[in-house]
C-alpha cells in the first residue's frame, strides 16, 4: 500500500510539468505586447523593449517555459507584473482563506448529501424521496453565483442575519459555503441516492435481512460501505468543479482567496499570477483525486488486495 | 437489408418510445423546445435594435409590468426582450461548444481506443493533463489568454470538454472494435478511418449522445460563469450570465435584474439535465432504478 502511494506521489510529477506547459503554452498564445500591457499604451518603445528584454519575454517558448520550470523546482512561481511580489507568496498569501472555503463547501456538501442521499433510496418513491430528488435537480441546474446572489438577497440585504461580504467569523462563512456547497451536494446526493439502490436489491442485502440483522445495520454497515465507492469517485470529481466554483463564489461575496486573485489577474493580463493560481489549484485537485483514489483502498478490501 | 433497415427503425422507435413514457425527460423536451422556438424567432418576439440594446434612461429599474413583464435594467432595457435574445447566445455557445469538444475528443478517442499501444498512451496521457485543470479553470485561462469574445468563450469552453468525449468515444470503441462487424468491416478492405467512422461510432452512440445532452447544459452554465465573471461575452450584448454580473449592484433595489437571468439559467439547465437523464435511460434501460 505505501509503495503505491509512493508510486502515485511521484506520478504527480509528470502531471505538474504536464499542467504546467500547458498552461504556459495557452498563456503564450496571448496576442499582444505584455510589456505594452505593464507599461501602458504610451510608453516609449524603447522602454518597451527593455522590459521584454528584462522579462525574457524575446525567447523563444520551449526556453521561457525552461526558465519557469526550473523556478518552479524551487517553488518559485515567477513575479507579478502587477504588484511585483512573487507569485507564490501571494497566492500562499490567500490558498488559507481558499481552503477554508472549499474544506466547508465539501463538509456541508457531503454532511448533507448522503444521509438525504441514504433515506431517498430506502424509502424510495415516497414524498422525501420525491422531495430531496427535486431539490438535487434544482441543485444540479442552479448556477452557484446566482445562487449566492439570492441568499444575499434574502439572508443578508432583508433578514441581516450574516454579512453579504468578507472572510471575518463564522457568520461570514455560512453564506458562502452553502453558494459553494449546494451543487456538489445535489451531485453527491444523487450518486448515493442510485448507488444505494442498486446496492440494496443485491443478494446479500436480502441475505443479511433474512438472517436477521437489524434494519440500521443492514442499511449503514452492509449496505452503505459497498455504495460507497461511486459516492467517493463523485466527491473527488466534485471537488474539481469546487475549485472552479470556488473562483465564482469568492467573486460573489468578495472572499479573499485564490480565485478571486485569479480573476483580478487575468483582468489585469498578469500571465505569471494567473499560471501560478491554475497551477496551484491543478496541484490540489490531483492530490485530491490520489487521496480518492487511496481512500478506494481503505473502503473496499477487494482493492487493497491488489496493492499488496 | 430490409429486415436490417426495418430492425434499425424499429431500434428507434422502441428508445422513443422509452423516451417518450418518461413524464420528466418529456418536460425537459418541452421546455428546450419553447426555449429554441424563443431563440429561433427572438427578433419576431422584441426587436433587438430598440428593446434590446437601445438605452433609455427614463425607463430604468423600472419593476416588473405589463409592459416590461420581467422590468428594465439599469439602462432602461427590457429584461424579458433581453433574455429572450439571450437565448439565442446560450443555445448557440452550448450547441458550438459541445460539437468542438464531441469533434475533437471523439477522434481523439476513437484513435485512441482503436490502435491501442502507443497511440493510445500518448493520447490519453495528454488527455489526463487536461482532465488535471478544472473545466472552468482551463476555459478561464483560454478566454485570459485569447481575450473576452463570444468566439473564444465557445473555444474555451469546447476545448476543456475534449478530454470528456475522448474518455467516453475510447471507452466505447473498445467495448466495440472486436466484434464481428468489425471484424466483417476489414475483411472487405475497408480502411481503418472508414472502419472506425462507418462501422464502430454508429455503434456506440449512445453514451455520446447522452453525454452532449449534459454537455450542452455544462457549458451553458460555464458561459454564464465566465460572463459573470466579465471574461465572456461583453455588454451590451444580452448573455444570461453578463446580465446577472450587472444585476449585482441593485440587488437591494432592483430583485428583478438577477433574479429572471438565474431563473432562465435554472429551467434551462434543469430541461438538459431532464432530457439527457431520459436519454441515458432510454439508451440503455439497464441502468434505470
Amino acid at each position: 500500500m505505501h509503495k503505491y502511494v509512493i508510486k502515485r506521489l511521484i506520478m504527480l510529477i509528470p502531471v505538474v510539468i504536464g499542467v504546467s506547459f500547458l498552461v504556459f503554452f495557452i498563456m503564450s498564445l496571448a496576442p499582444g505586447d505584455t510589456a505594452r500591457t505593464i507599461l501602458g499604451e504610451d510608453a516609449p518603445i524603447e522602454a518597451i523593449e527593455a522590459l521584454n528584454e528584462e522579462l525574457g519575454l524575446n525567447d523563444p517558448v520551449l526556453i521561457r517555459y525552461g526558465r519557469y520550470m526550473v523556478g518552479l523546482a524551487h517553488g518559485d512561481l515567477g513575479t507579478s507584473y502587477k504588484s511585483g511580489r512573487s507569485v507564490f507568496t501571494e497566492v500562499m498569501s490567500r490558498f488559507p482563506d481558499t481552503l477554508k472555503l472549499a474544506f466547508w463547501g465539501m463538509v456541508f456538501a457531503v454532511v448533507l448529501s448522503i444521509p438525504i442521499g441514504i433515506i431517498s433510496a430506502t424509502k424510495q418513491y415516497s414524498l422525501i424521496d420525491s422531495v430531496s430528488m427535486v431539490f438535487a435537480l434544482l441543485g444540479v441546474a442552479t448556477p452557484n453565483f446566482w445562487l449566492g446572489l439570492m441568499l444575499i438577497i434574502g439572508f443578508s440585504l432583508h433578514l441581516r442575519w450574516f454579512p453579504s461580504g468578507g472572510s471575518e467569523g463564522w457568520k461570514a462563512l455560512v453564506l458562502p459555503v452553502i453558494t459553494l456547497g449546494t451543487g456538489c451536494m445535489a451531485n453527491i446526493t444523487r450518486t448515493t441516492r442510485s448507488s444505494m439502490l442498486e446496492v440494496i436489491r443485491q443478494d446479500y442485502i436480502r441475505t443479511a435481512k433474512a438472517k436477521g440483522v437489524g434494519y440500521r445495520s443492514v442499511i449503514y454497515k452492509h449496505a452503505l460501505k459497498n455504495a460507497l465507492i461511486p459516492v467517493v469517485t463523485v466527491i473527488g470529481l466534485q471537488f474539481g468543479s469546487l475549485l472552479g466554483g470556488a473562483v465564482l463564489t469568492e467573486a460573489v461575496f468578495s472572499w479573499p482567496g485564490v480565485g478571486t486573485y485569479l480573476v483580478n489577474s487575468i483582468k489585469a493580463k498578469d500571465t505569471p499570477a494567473v499560471l501560478g493560481c491554475v497551477i496551484i489549484f491543478s496541484i490540489c485537485f490531483s492530490i485530491v483525486n490520489l487521496c480518492v483514489d487511496i481512500l478506494y483502498a481503505y473502503i473496499d478490501p477487494r482493492i487493497k488486495s491488489k496493492y499488496k | 437489408m430490409e429486415n436490417k433497415k426495418a430492425k434499425k427503425r424499429s431500434m428507434a422507435m422502441e428508445v422513443c418510445q422509452r423516451l417518450a413514457r418518461n413524464k420528466m425527460a418529456m418536460l425537459g423536451l418541452a421546455i428546450l423546445v419553447v426555449l429554441v422556438l424563443c431563440a429561433v424567432f427572438a427578433d419576431v418576439i422584441a426587436d433587438y435594435e430598440t428593446k434590446v440594446v437601445a438605452q433609455n434612461i427614463a425607463n430604468r429599474l423600472k419593476g416588473p409590468s405589463a409592459e416590461h413583464w420581467f422590468g428594465t435594467d439599469e439602462f432602461g432595457r427590457d429584461i424579458f426582450a433581453r433574455i429572450i435574445h439571450g437565448s439565442r447566445v446560450s443555445l448557440v455557445v452550448g450547441l458550438i461548444s459541445v460539437s468542438v469538444s464531441l469533434i475533437l475528443g471523439g477522434i481523439l478517442g476513437a484513435f485512441a481506443g482503436f490502435y491501442g499501444g502507443r497511440i493510445d498512451n500518448v493520447i490519453m496521457r495528454v488527455m489526463d493533463i487536461f482532465l488535471a485543470v478544472p473545466s472552468i479553470l482551463l476555459a478561464m485561462t483560454i478566454v485570459a489568454a485569447l481575450g473576452s469574445s463570444l468566439v473564444n468563450v465557445m473555444l474555451a469552453i469546447g476545448v476543456s470538454g475534449i478530454p470528456t468525449y475522448a474518455r467516453i468515444v475510447r471507452a466505447a470503441v473498445m467495448s466495440v472494435k472486436d466484434q464481428e462487424f468489425v471484424e466483417a468491416s476489414r475483411a472487405i478492405g475497408a480502411t481503418n478511418v472508414t472502419t472506425i467512422f462507418r462501422e464502430i461510432i454508429p455503434n456506440c452512440l449512445a453514451p455520446i449522445i447522452v453525454q452532449a445532452t449534459l454537455s450542452v447544459a455544462g457549458a451553458i452554465l460555464s458561459t454564464a460563469s465566465l460572463s459573470f465573471i466579465g471574461l465572456g461575452v461583453q455588454p451590451p450584448d444580452p448573455e444570461w450570465g453578463a446580465m446577472l454580473s450587472g444585476g449585482r449592484n441593485f440587488l437591494r433595489d432592483a430583485v428583478h435584474l438577477t433574479l429572471f437571468p438565474g431563473l432562465a439559467i435554472v429551467i434551462t439547465i434543469l430541461a438538459l439535465n431532464l432530457l439527457g437523464d431520459g436519454l441515458r435511460d432510454a439508451l440503455d434501460p439497464r441502468l434505470k432504478q
